[in-house]
């Protein structure tokens, strides 16, 4: 045992269960909530536990490329929050308010 | 447990309960400046495991520019309920306390952190200069496709709020 080297340095056991924990609260969000604005940021919730993920495991091993993860994560959630903040703004347009249950009333 | 250690678990435990008190809020404002604080404690967690260049990233661009689309949005959609009463019931003390407290508690760790030599935490930093050989060595494929991905996302977001502009826009003519 060494106990010197490995006091000081985070469990990755418990980086990852906190990105595991956020992740689901960030699901269980999305399934609950009914408001647009709520479940796209749920979904950023999401996506910034997976994010965590790779940060953790990276430094674990002490390699590069969890952050090269995070780092596309983030033009992924970029990307997506501009389009999904888009199609908010037209849905409420269109039905005047933000619930997504209005949404499924559509007919094409 | 050192106290290094300690100061992790308590980014993570500020994580969670602002993460938790975000997706439990009806109003969306009171909801994003939770969300941010989340992001911040994130933020110093990537800075402690010895990520620096990732804590860099999640302020400035999670934090700072997909955040502030949010509140754009947020903003914008309430432009035609809001009033200075409106913001007069959004800024009760109970409602800024809380998130203020959990910033503090942040700003004192990052303090702590930093004053206490870098990286007190990490069994090895991965520099910023690491990251961007990897990136542009063998990742270099993917770095093109988030290129591909971010002008797509471009794209569709220009066409979906430019109906939405123009319709408004429209729309005020119309009233006015």
């Amino acid at each position: 045992m060494e106990p010197v080297s490995v006091a000081v340095v985070v469990p990755m056991e418990h980086g990852l269960l906190l990105a595991a924990v956020l992740f689901s609260i960030g699901l269980i969000s999305i399934m609950v909530r009914r408001n647009i604005i709520f479940i796209l940021m749920s979904l950023e919730i999401m996506l910034n536990a997976c994010g965590l993920a790779f940060i953790v495991a990276g430094a674990h091993w002490g390699v590069p490329d969890g952050q090269v993860m995070f780092m596309l994560i983030l033009s992924i959630a970029a990307a997506e929050v501009a389009v999904g903040l888009g199609l908010l703004l037209q849905a409420h347009n269109r039905l005047r308010n933000l619930d997504i249950d209005d949404a499924s009333k559509m007919r094409g | 447990m050192s106290i290094e250690l300690g100061l992790f678990y308590v980014a993570a435990g500020i994580s969670l309960v602002s993460t938790v008190m975000s997706v439990t809020r009806y109003n969306a404002s009171h909801a994003l400046i939770y969300l941010i604080i989340s992001l911040l404690a994130s933020a110093i967690i990537f800075y402690m495991v010895g990520a620096p260049f990732a804590a860099v990233l999640e302020i400035v661009i999670y934090a700072g520019a997909i955040m502030v689309l949010f509140v754009f949005v947020v903003m914008m959609l309430n432009l035609g309920t809001a009033g200075t009463a409106q913001e007069h019931i959004w800024l009760k003390p109970g409602m800024w306390v809380i998130p203020s407290l959990l910033t503090l508690v942040l700003l004192a760790e990052i303090t702590y952190v930093l004053a206490a030599g870098s990286h007190a935490l990490a069994g090895e930093v991965v520099d910023p200069k690491a990251v961007g050989i990897r990136l542009f060595g063998p990742y270099v494929l993917a770095v093109e496709i988030a290129s591909m991905l971010l002008l797509a996302g471009l794209v569709g977001a220009y066409h979906l709020g430019r109906g939405y502009l123009s319709e408004r826009r429209r729309f005020d003519r119309g009233r006015g």
